[in-house]
């Protein structure tokens, strides 16, 4: 994990104080609530229904065992002695004073810790693959590269008022895409030319929300030199040029899309022909002091497949289940990479009490070099678990509620904070994940169906990524009630598509049965080894609009 | 009197900002005249001392390119402080067109943006009236360092951090 030098404490603890001192003023009068609205925003604090809301940072979704820790010591002492992952590898606080939130960011910044530009319109958290680095078939590690990101872009000058919120991704996986580049304002693929250099595929104007639109390609290999400086350019074209007048359309894929992605790969190589060589061109060695902070752990020596391992699978049903669900191939031979699940049913998806998080840091420490990584469909990952201690892994996991087995199941939602929480919410999210969870709990039945994401949005924002669920779910307003919309066919991977409606809305008590025709007509549909989304591509949507809005007779 | 931060000091700003849709005589005080003004009286502008230009944030900076050498002041307005192009602006015309005159934050110039600002090259920064700039002074010395190259570095710190530590 990248560590800090002198020069990056000092730039964080600054940023503690020059919020401490807004928030003063905010409080003496100074500092008009409009004014200070931004302020506290690009420090991630958010005045929802019910309370502030804090968003820390978790940069590219990388956490020590430490900061864990300290997340549970903030949640005690400041907050109701929980914490929520959201879908952006973020952690959020859901009910801290305003006034503590200085001393927070305070606690938070001795472990290294911040929240900056969590909000607000300016460049956020870059997010990537929760496999980087210990799975086998990427070019090469991401994260160095989104260190690099997160370092230019924390108190860019230039770009801290830009027309809309923006964030970047990066993927290093030719043949698969857990960061779902081709859903962010900026999607970067790092590739290798014919020469075997380094560099990316750039991606420009993809994103979710009210417009969901898949990013289109303005630059099929550009040097990992010019990183920065082509960011900077693609950048200072959006701040120019994308809308301010209608914050609906202000999304850089709203430019891409107006001005159509030839003529804004101009605009971008226009200015960049400015900047390309300017000091910002990042050095080799600039490259290789970042990547020295990701290097391999101390791996043992190990083969695959020991034999306690084989006993212990062969011995327990439910053991080799969640090891087929919920662990993955690792790079390293006799190592495993493992996912935590935080979607136990009864409790909203992502959140973790104080004595979870502890319990996490402990394992981590124990079983995988104290490191974690946080998934943006809210679980938390172990990269490096020795096989011949899964077993151990498991029996703590589970007993802590880590390990229902379940992962990619339809079980394991992505789902917004909704009107529970949140002030832009038209339906609440969390008691629709609730719902269905409870219905859809038989565990044969969820291995039967294969993988499906479902996710819920409890409004057009799109926290919950509805859109690229294969059943997406949004919380619409109809005169005053809930109801949700129902969408088929979205996908965040490599093929990526944009899920389609249904048909008219529903009330929240039919959620669960509207849910089950659609699982029906998959079962009858499919062929041997069709995922949902593979049936969906190939029958469309017609016989499960069919079978949703039959009348009953 | 509006106030003026220049030179890290608290002046009073000497310069009528004219309408952006002024078209009349040439002012004989120090005043700001719009783009569009310039752009029609530009021999005449030049000539007087005591005139600058200013520019609004959906306005092109480029249309200054060839007199970046020959003015000597410029205003950027911001006509909210949400509103950053007036940031790239700015960097554009000091670091592309190498302007060296004064350059001037006008508008819903704040406290808490001086910092950004003057990293994107800003020298003068009229504080919106209702405001206390002896307070917002302050804000000029937010960060003691920065990760980017701006227009007063022009180093990134990946550039220097060797030399820091
Ligand atoms: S999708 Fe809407 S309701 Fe859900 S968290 Fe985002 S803004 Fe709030």
């Amino acid at each position: 994990m990248y560590k800090y030098d002198g020069i990056d404490t000092q730039i964080i603890q600054e940023r503690v104080t020059q919020f401490r001192k807004q928030t003063q003023r905010y409080f003496d009068g100074t500092l008009a609530a409009d004014d200070y609205l931004p302020l506290r925003l690009q420090n991630g604090l958010y005045v929802q229904r019910h309370a502030p809301m804090l968003r820390v940072a978790i940069p590219y979704g990388m956490i020590n065992s430490q900061q864990v820790r300290k997340l549970a010591d903030v949640s005690r002492k400041y907050d109701k002695g929980y914490a929520h992952f959201t879908t952006r590898q973020n952690v959020q606080f859901n009910w801290p004073e305003i006034g503590d939130v200085p001393d927070i960011l305070a606690d938070l910044s001795e472990v290294e810790m911040h929240a900056v530009q969590t909000s607000g319109n300016c460049i956020r958290n870059t997010t990537t693959d929760q496999f980087a680095g210990v799975i086998n078939n990427e070019i090469v590690d991401p994260r160095p590269y989104c260190e690099i990101i997160r370092q230019w872009s924390t108190f860019h000058p230039e770009f801290a008022y830009l027309p809309r919120k923006f964030k970047i991704a990066v993927n290093a996986c030719p043949d698969e895409d857990r960061a779902a580049i081709l859903v962010h304002d900026i999607g970067l693929e790092i590739l290798k030319n014919d020469a075997g250099e380094l560099g990316f595929k750039v991606f420009v104007g993809g994103g979710l929300g009210r417009t969901p639109i898949i990013g289109s390609e303005i630059r099929s290999f550009l040097p990992e030199q010019d990183l920065l400086t082509y960011l900077e350019a693609i950048l200072r074209v959006y701040n120019r040029h994308g809308r301010r007048d209608n914050k609906y359309k202000a999304r850089i894929k709203i430019l891409v899309k107006a001005n159509t992605p030839e003529k804004f790969a101009s605009m971008v190589e226009d200015e960049w022909q400015h900047l390309k060589n300017s000091d910002t061109k990042l050095t080799a060695e600039e490259i290789a002091r970042v990547k020295g902070f990701f290097l391999e752990p101390a791996y043992d020596e190990l083969t695959n497949n020991p034999a306690s391992y084989i006993q212990a699978k062969e011995g327990s049903t439910a053991f080799s289940n969640w090891i087929k669900r919920n662990t993955h191939a690792h790079k390293k031979d006799g190592y495993r990479i493992v996912t935590l699940t935080l979607k136990k049913t009864g409790i909203p998806p992502g959140d973790v009490t104080d004595k979870q998080l502890e319990i996490i840091a402990d394992l981590a420490d124990q079983y995988s070099f104290g490191e974690l990584r946080v998934t943006h469909d809210q679980n938390l990952v172990l990269s490096d678990v020795r096989q011949d201690q899964l077993f151990e892994v498991w029996e703590k996991a589970r007993s802590a509620g880590f390990a229902t087995p379940n992962l990619g199941m339809l079980s394991d939602i992505i789902c917004c904070p909704g009107g529970d929480f949140c002030a832009l919410a038209n339906a609440k999210s969390i008691p629709i994940a609730d719902a269905i969870q409870s219905k859809f709990d038989d565990l044969d039945y969820l291995y039967d169906l294969g993988e499906i994401d479902l996710n819920i949005s409890g409004c057009m924002n799109a926290c919950g990524h509805h859109h690229v669920g294969n059943i997406g779910i949004l919380g619409v307003d109809k005169r005053g009630q809930e109801f949700y919309q129902v969408s088929l066919g979205g996908d965040s991977g490599k093929q990526a598509s944009v899920g389609k409606i249904l048909g008219p809305s529903f009330a929240q008590e039919s959620m669960p049965e509207v849910i089950e025709k659609i699982l029906d007509v998959f079962v009858a549909n499919r062929t041997d080894e069709e995922l949902f989304i593979d049936t969906f591509k190939r029958i469309g949507m017609a016989p499960f609009k069919e079978r949703v809005y039959a009348k009953a007779d | 009197m509006q106030k003026l931060i220049k030179n890290g000091l608290i002046q009073t700003s000497e310069e009528d900002v004219l309408d952006k849709a002024f078209d009349g005589s040439l002012p004989s005080n120090s005043a700001l005249v719009p783009l569009s003004y310039f752009l029609v009286h530009t021999d005449a502008v030049l000539a007087q001392s005591n005139l600058g230009v200013w520019i609004d944030s959906d306005e092109t900076p480029e249309d200054l390119a060839p007199y970046a050498d020959k003015l000597t002041l410029i205003a950027i307005n911001f006509p909210k402080f949400a509103d950053g192009r007036g940031y790239s602006f700015a960097r554009i015309l000091r670091e592309r067109f190498g302007f060296t005159g004064e350059l001037r934050a006008i508008g819903d110039v704040l406290h808490d943006q001086l910092f950004y600002l003057k990293r994107c090259g800003f020298d003068a920064f009229a504080i919106r009236e209702d405001k206390d700039a002896t307070a917002a002074l302050e804000g000029l010395g937010d960060f003691s360092e920065n990760y980017q190259a701006d227009v007063l570095q022009t180093s990134p710190l990946f550039r220097r951090r060797k030399s820091l530590a």
